[in-house]
């Protein structure tokens, strides 16, 4: 036990002294919060919007100021023709224009009334979100005039993209960054930390003590896990504190499902220890192998549904796929294990089966 | 100036911070001369290299190398030397021929030419049979021998060996040195450093460095006269014993 | 106290050692000589057991290093070749750690390391990384000793160190001996052969000589002869036209010839003489260990090299 604790002490000296090791641990999440939750955010607020309006009356009316009044957007232009309309665009005057048709008020009143949204779609991810954005106001000030209907129809101005991200927001970044950073720190770290005795030769003399292999390995992984668990703490707490995304569910059983998955990463970063011998190659296979499927495949930018078949079945051996669903239930749907079991159970018997692989291939001597 | 002098240094000095690690040191090497450079670990030696070879700016003092000032000049420098070391020995992954090729293009000579001194030295390494292997698979002392024709294919006025020998079986050792001796004969100055103290009496001249000055610089015969020592290993351990440098 | 039984290993078709016979008796300050590429670091892993053999075996104590893996790594003291200890760790934390994981601590064992981690105790808090080479080696042999192995594996310990601190080197050695630890050495110097008891001398996968260094030189079945003149490189090449039934190689300011006959000093003179050496002294010398290594690399391996 004794030799136990001096190996992890020794380790824990190796993190805190390399510069380069505590800025992955501790600067790497807060920088990917930032990004994602800033950044590449897909709530839009203050949008430029333009009004053809060729109608005139009282639910004319209500309808722009209700539109203009929101948060979303922002009215810039008033449109008088069709030829302005292009105009708009082409200038950048607005990102959305509302034609409201000149029939719209008598036909409203036989529940009739059309109204068409039209988005720039030179950026296809915007226009949809401020169509969805637009339809969603416009249907919510629908509902204070019972009896009365209407439809919507939109247009893109250009080729939609045939699969736009769904809409997104802050809170559904967050458990994607959890799953990056858990998967990145945990396997990209410890791959490394061993691979490094490697080169100093200095794991010849862990082999010759009398530590068991498997102390050595564990060694190496708990502070990894200890780190890991903390840095998936202070991702929720950062994520709560600068974008109020809250936990819905059980807080203790997301810190323990994390658990499981760093457990996975760090068998996976052993697995790849066993395969480099430098730290580079060890740096270059956790980076392509491991980082860039989370990242394309979990579902976390891209939704599953809506890859080619090849790529869905594949992305069913991405353990980040699974964590991803979990994470994302228990933060957003506050559900609890009786609604992750099956999820977290292929979580589980990927772990056991890495671990076994890990320790399969872990060698108690140069090859 | 004198015309056949291949390095003129004059109190050439490195500080880092506090740290004098070449402290004025002032010598001369002529042109031909095969000059051996010694000097404990952490005496300052390799500092000094990366002086003379326009890799590092001195603190003070001025340096002459191959006629060009070691301040102002230091990309004709880079022209006219070669250097080897222990540690730099050719691209493993290529094969002696890709080796030879890219080395002749880096210091610009004419695909001709690097086609023509290429047969040459593979012919004088007795290396035909290899001229298509890589460099990886042979053994160490054919990479060092390889990698000394190359480091003198462009004919520089100078080359730069930095412990060439180390691990070197010692017959391969021998021939290692014969290769510098033509070299000399052909007019190169040989400028070397070694841990096989034996070497150092192979030179024409040898300096000893100790806590970063140059302490004495003759002919080997002479030092060995000078300290009553019968080799240059008894002289170096005199020397370098009394250096102040320990735990750095 | 170590046994190698027909030891044979290769990488990926390339042999590293072939079917290696020896032991090292205890108390034994043993020397594996030999050039890079050897053959030497090979051995020494086997016997630590960081490495399995193709064929053959290797004995600690009588006992298998393979089957009685744990054993053998309890009781012996390895210092790897490219070992650089933990760069980032200082003195004190690096012993500490090594004596923590083999079940000790530092006060158990001080005794035998006391000499050595004395010079290193002014800078006990400074971190491995910014010591000097020969620091570094002194903590790295502390380190291997700090659990007080019967034998010690010491591999390349003073390569590419200079003279002064592998002197120091060699003197931390004979008094570890002195206090009845058992040494295997390996090197690629040859001057340091006769600090040895006994030396095996190794070249590409085999050994082409064991014995005391007096030993060797007494086996040289040659005559020398040293050549001294201010044209070494003349005189070799003079040398090599003169006859190719000897080996001529320089020596620092002399040059040796291996001559299986004995020769007529007066003759070989004038011929060197009449080629414009003028000043050429010859007399009959005594080989030391390199001359008798390189003699039989000669003769191990006129056939082939790579």
């Amino acid at each position: 036990m004794k030799e136990f604790i001096a190996f992890i002490k020794k380790e824990f000296y190796h993190i805190f002294r390399d510069r380069r090791t505590l800025l992955v641990l501790f600067g790497m999440p807060l920088a990917q919060l930032l990004l994602f939750g800033y950044a590449i955010t897909t709530e839009v607020t203050n949008a430029d919007l333009a009004v053809y309006n060729q109608s005139s009356g009282q639910f004319t009316n209500q309808l722009v100021d209700k539109l203009v009044s929101s948060d979303f957007f922002n009215l810039t232009e008033n449109v008088h023709s069709k030829d302005e309309m292009m105009d708009v665009f082409r200038k950048s005057k607005a990102k959305i224009i509302v034609v409201i048709p000149p029939d719209f008020e008598q036909k409203f009143n036989r529940r009739e009334a059309q109204i068409q949204l039209i988005a720039d779609g030179s950026d296809p991810n915007l226009a949809s979100i401020l169509t969805n954005s637009a339809t969603g106001i416009i249907m919510t000030w629908m509902k204070g005039h019972a009896g009365n209907a209407m439809q919507i129809e939109t247009i893109n101005n250009e080729v939609r993209w045939h699969y736009n991200p769904e809409l997104k927001s802050v809170s559904m970044f967050v458990p994607g960054v959890i799953t990056i950073i858990l998967m990145l720190v945990s396997a990209m770290l410890s791959s490394i930390s061993i691979t490094r005795e490697k080169e100093l030769g200095t794991i010849e003399i862990l082999y010759v003590s009398p530590l068991k292999p498997v102390t050595i390995i564990i060694g190496k992984l708990v502070p990894f896990i200890i780190l890991s668990i903390f840095n998936a703490a202070f991702i929720l707490l950062m994520a709560y504190i600068i974008f109020s995304v809250p936990v819905n569910g059980s807080i203790m059983l997301l810190l323990l499902e994390s658990l499981l998955f760093i457990i996975t990463a760090l068998s996976l970063g052993v697995l790849i220890s066993t395969v480099s011998e430098t730290q580079q190659t060890a740096l270059m296979l956790s980076l392509f192998g491991l980082m860039l499927p989370t990242i394309l495949l979990s579902g976390f930018i891209f939704p599953i549904s809506s890859m080619p078949l090849p790529l869905q079945i594949i992305s069913n051996v991405i353990p980040a796929k699974w964590f991803l669903i979990i994470i994302k239930d228990i933060m957003l749907k506050g559900v609890g294990i009786m609604y992750v079991w099956k999820e977290t159970l292929v979580l589980v018997g990927m772990t056991i089966g890495l671990i076994g692989l890990s320790i399969k291939k872990y060698n108690i001597r140069l090859q | 100036m004198s015309d056949n002098l291949a390095i003129i240094a004059t109190d050439l000095t490195k500080k880092f911070g506090d740290f004098v690690a070449v402290d004025a040191i002032t010598f001369e090497v002529k042109k031909g001369e095969i000059f051996g450079f010694l000097g404990a670990n952490g005496a300052g030696k390799t500092t000094a290299i990366k002086m003379l070879c326009g890799l590092s700016r001195p603190t003070s003092g001025q340096a002459i190398i191959s006629g060009f000032d070691i301040y102002s000049q230091s990309e004709l420098i880079k022209k006219n030397i070669g250097y080897m070391s222990q540690h730099f020995s050719l691209y493993q992954d290529m094969t002696i021929r890709e080796n030879i090729r890219f080395y002749g293009g880096i210091y610009g000579l004419k695909s001709k030419d690097i086609k023509t001194r290429g047969s040459k030295l593979i012919q004088e390494l007795e290396l035909e049979d290899y001229a298509d292997r890589f460099v990886g698979e042979l053994p160490l002392g054919w990479k060092q021998k390889l990698a000394f024709s190359i480091a003198i294919i462009h004919n520089p006025g100078i080359v730069f060996l930095d412990e060439p020998t180390s691990g070197v079986d010692p017959i391969t050792r021998r021939q290692f040195w014969n290769m510098i001796y033509k070299a000399a004969a052909r007019g190169i100055t040989v400028f070397v450093t070694t841990h096989y103290l034996e070497e150092a009496e192979y030179c024409n001249r040898v300096s000893i460095m100790v806590d970063g000055e140059m302490r004495d610089f003759d002919t080997p015969r002479e030092l060995m006269k000078k300290y009553n020592k019968p080799t240059m290993n008894d002289v170096f351990l005199h020397m370098a014993v009394r250096s102040k440098r320990k735990g750095d | 106290m170590v046994r190698f039984e027909h030891i044979s290993k290769s990488y990926e078709g390339n042999p590293a050692v072939n079917d290696i016979n020896f032991r090292v008796e205890k108390g034994e300050l043993f020397g594996l000589i030999g050039p890079d590429g050897a053959g030497k670091s090979t051995l020494f892993r086997i016997l630590t057991t960081v490495l399995l053999p193709d064929v053959g075996h290797a004995y600690f104590k009588d006992r298998d290093v393979v089957d009685d893996y744990r054993y053998v790594r309890r009781n012996v003291g390895y210092m790897p070749g490219k070992f650089s200890l933990y760069q980032d760790l200082s003195v004190k934390e690096n012993l500490k750690f090594f004596a923590t994981i083999f079940n000790t601590t530092i006060a158990e064992n001080y005794d035998l390391i006391k000499d050595i981690y004395e010079q290193l105790e002014p800078f006990e808090s400074r971190r491995a990384g910014a010591l000097s080479g020969g620091m570094k080696q002194k903590l790295a042999l502390s380190c291997a000793l700090i659990h007080k192995p019967e034998v010690l594996v010491l591999d390349e310990p003073t390569f590419g160190v200079d003279a002064v601190s592998r002197r120091e080197f060699w003197d931390m050695l004979k008094s570890l001996k002195a206090k009845g630890v058992t040494i295997l050495v390996s090197t690629p110097y040859m001057d340091e052969a006769a600090l040895c008891d006994r030396v095996a001398l190794i070249q590409d996968g085999n050994i082409l000589k064991i014995n005391t260094p007096d030993g060797i030189i007494d086996q040289f079945g040659k005559q020398l002869y040293k050549v001294v003149t201010q044209h070494i490189y003349q005189a070799l090449q003079a040398l090599e036209k003169i006859s190719d039934e000897w080996h001529a190689y320089s020596f620092g300011q002399e040059i040796h010839i291996y001559s299986s006959k004995s020769l007529n000093i007066a003759d070989l003179k004038g011929q060197l003489v009449s080629m414009g050496i003028d000043d050429v002294q010859i007399e009959i010398g005594k080989p030391l260990i390199e001359d008798c290594f390189m003699d039989l690399m000669v003769s191990e391996k006129t056939e082939d090299y790579v």
